[in-house]
């Protein structure tokens, strides 16, 4: 009898280190906050806990640009890896024969240099005496006064950049995947090569490029490092913000009330997402269509 | 090699035999087709020199072992691999070079290769689609397929939902459904368990007949081949040894590899001991005698040692002498009795008279005798029994264009010498 029981809570006790790694750096830091998030005072008297919601409001009230720009920003950019990652991982799938590995390396390769030096770089190639706009200055193909940095274009731009390599690895998994035989078959059964991309191989990736949008959405919508190093004053994202709220303006709850809205705002985004284009409504959208 | 295996390939049967549709066009004409495959520094000829006339409606089999090259013919066929030589030819075109989305054949693939996002109906409706197919029309024969694989209850449901069988057939539909000139089907069989597989090997059986259309089959299950076809080629390391109907292959197999894939065969290899027109009297022990008839021999020679076979079946087993004095006659001792329901197998060990050159001992010949109401056991183990069947039974066989390559299953043990069968 009970050595059945204790074979029936083995899941449970197997479990327990996760459960305890979700409580210690999870659930206890994000009660902290939110506790957090709903106090008042400042950094030198000490915060209390008076349940000021007001918090949330005056936080939304202030940046809701930084906000909605944050997620378009974070939009344009997983589109555009969705464009430049599907190419490449179709092309490394399908016609990598014996190198995909090395491929894949080759393309993981720059990201093994840390994040903020990475992004450093582009700020010098971008840069308005740098190396790409000064030969086009002195040619006079552009004019004196073009820049790129401090653009959305430059933000967006490395915001794609730095999250592509979570676009690609997902969807090259997914084609991995795919039976050479189904290509085959669907060449057989008449379709042309576009048909059979269309047909076949786009609904078969779609898991992929799933779990490619959230990986690259969710951190490209909250990254502050690219509008940091890149951006000007008008490209402040909202992770820009917290960060300010938090580093420079000490002001601990409003950062911790503007953290909640940002991770409820992506959690809604993410939901809505799933529930419209989970990886089972994919493919009967593909049957249908 | 290559005019051994052209008269192979070009079968003669009996006058009669052929029904009418052997005069019009063939559907598939395969000439001197060649496929190399070049990997890592190394060539294999996967098909080398194959050359293969397929008729219209015909029930085809590719026969033969694994590795052999069947595969890759179909492949040729279909246009999913170009060949390195010759000419493929449907209904009389050239189709070396277009792919296989512009060609009028379809492919059963042996994985099944069915659309894992797609229903049933959907993927049946696949090429319907892509061809522009109407969609009422495309319903109605989408309905149609369904119906003639059995599988109306199953239309709205994803492959992985259904049992082996049951994809095997939508894998059918999918390509019957666009009414090809050919089915190609490679092994669509191999992965159902041995009941599945007799049920689904009357099925195609029914189907090809009520849709009349070329079925170009590739198994390596001798039965299936034998049962299903109307012709089939046995192919062996990348070359056809012989293609016939059949009873034609089976009864008059060309060489060693082929008598020795297709049934139980027994072999014997004897001298010549001389050459009566176009009878060869091999070598033999007293009161035995070995004729073998047959055009072929023209080019044997008196001392030159002769492959031969005889068909189990065929081989009366008798406790004394057989009447018949132009009978072929071997003497020999019964080393197993092995009963088989219908009939009943002896193994019978006979000592091959080529002693005095050396070069050979005994082997045993394989004997069926059907278990028929007034049958009775006619010998037990080590009894001394003689053989005996008629001289047309013996088979001269030709080395092969493979014998080189050493597969040879018909190769029998060869045993001790077995003391039952001396002489008086
Ligand atoms: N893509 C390829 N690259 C290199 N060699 C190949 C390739 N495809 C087939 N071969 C070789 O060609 C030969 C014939 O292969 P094929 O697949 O036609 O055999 P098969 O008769 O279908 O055998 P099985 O009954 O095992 O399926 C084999 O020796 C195989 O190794
Ligand atoms: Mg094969």
């Amino acid at each position: 009898m009970n050595a059945r029981l204790g074979a029936r809570l083995a899941p449970y006790w197997l479990a327990l280190p996760g459960w305890l790694w979700l409580l210690v750096f999870f659930v206890i830091p994000i009660v902290v906050m939110l506790s957090l998030s709903t106090q008042t005072g400042d950094i030198l008297t000490g915060f209390s806990q008076t349940w000021h919601w007001q918090n949330y409001v005056n936080g939304w009230n202030e940046f809701s640009t930084e906000f909605l720009r944050s997620l378009l920003y974070g939009l344009i950019a997983t589109v555009l890896c969705i464009g430049i990652g599907f190419p490449v991982a179709y092309w490394i799938a399908f016609y990598g024969g014996n190198h995909k590995s090395s491929l894949l390396f080759l393309l993981l390769l720059p990201f093994f240099v840390s994040f903020v030096i990475r992004t450093q770089s582009w700020n010098f190639i971008l840069a308005d005496d740098g190396m790409v706009l000064s030969p086009l200055k002195n040619a006079g193909l552009v004019s004196p006064e073009f820049h790129i940095l401090s653009t959305p274009v430059a933000v967006i731009g490395g915001l794609t950049y730095n999250f592509l390599p979570f676009m690609v690895l997902p969807i090259y998994v997914a084609l991995e995947r795919i039976e050479p035989a189904l290509l085959e078959a669907s060449s057989d059964l008449y379709a042309s090569r576009a048909a059979s991309l269309r047909r076949v191989v786009l609904p078969l990736s779609m898991p992929g490029v799933f779990a490619g949008v959230l990986l690259t959405f969710v951190p490209a919508s909250s990254d502050f490092v690219n509008a940091t190093i890149l951006g000007g004053t008008n490209t402040t994202m909202i992770g820009n913000v917290i960060q300010t709220e938090y580093f420079t303006n000490l002001d601990y709850p409003v950062a911790a009330a503007l953290s909640f809205i940002l991770m409820g705002g992506l959690l809604i985004g993410v939901f809505a997402y799933a529930r419209t284009l989970g990886t089972g409504d994919i493919l009967d959208m593909a049957a249908a269509s | 090699m290559d005019t051994v295996h052209a008269s192979l390939t070009t079968p003669r049967t009996p006058a009669g035999e052929h029904p009418p549709q052997d005069e019009r066009l063939p559907a598939i004409e395969l000439l001197g087709v060649e496929k190399l495959f070049h990997s890592h520094g190394s060539t294999t000829t996967a098909v080398g020199g194959v050359d293969l006339e397929i008729g219209e409606g015909e029930f085809f089999s590719l026969l033969g072992p694994s590795g052999c090259g069947k595969t890759t013919t179909l492949r040729m066929i279909g246009g999913f691999d170009q060949p390195t030589a010759g000419r493929i030819l449907l209904y009389g075109q050239d189709v070396v070079g277009v792919p296989p989305n512009r060609r009028d054949v379809n492919m059963v693939f042996q994985s099944y290769a069915l659309f894992p996002h797609l229903s049933v109906f959907e993927n049946i409706a696949y090429g319907l689609r892509r061809k522009g197919v109407p969609s009422a029309e495309r319903s109605r024969r989408v309905a149609q397929m369904l119906e003639l694989v059995q599988l109306e209850a199953k239309s709205d449901q994803r492959p992985r939902e259904l049992s082996g069988g049951q994809q095997q057939r939508v894998a059918l539909a999918r390509a019957l459904v666009n009414r090809p000139r050919a089915l190609l089907l490679d092994e669509p069989l191999a992965a159902l368990d041995l009941k599945l597989r007799q049920a689904m090997q009357l099925e195609l059986k029914r189907i090809q007949r009520e849709v009349g259309i070329t079925f170009v089959f590739v198994t390596h299950d001798q039965n299936e081949a034998l049962t299903l076809s109307d012709r089939l080629a046995v192919m062996n390391a990348g070359q056809v040894e012989q293609a016939g109907r059949p009873r034609e292959v089976y009864e008059h197999p060309q060489t060693r590899f082929v008598a020795g894939f297709i049934g139980t065969s027994n072999l014997l290899s004897r001298r010549v001991r001389a050459i009566d027109g176009t009878t060869a009297v091999l070598e033999a022990g007293p009161d035995e005698r070995l004729v073998v008839p047959g055009a072929d021999l023209a080019q044997a020679r008196v001392g030159d040692v002769l492959d031969l076979t005889v068909r189990p079946e065929k081989i009366s087993i008798l406790r004394v002498p057989a009447t018949d004095p132009s009978a072929c006659v071997l003497r020999g001792t019964v080393t197993e009795v092995v009963y088989l329901g219908t009939a009943t197998q002896y193994a019978v060990a006979v000592t091959a008279s080529g002693d005095r050159t050396g070069s050979a001992g005994s082997s045993d010949l394989i004997v069926f005798r059907q278990n028929a109401a007034d049958a009775t056991d006619v010998a037990a183990r080590g009894d001394d029994v003689w053989l005996s069947w008629r001289p047309e039974h013996s088979l001269a066989l030709r080395p092969g264009p493979s014998a080189a390559s050493g597969s040879d299953p018909a190769a029998s043990p060869v045993q001790g010498e077995s003391d039952g069968a001396q002489q008086r």
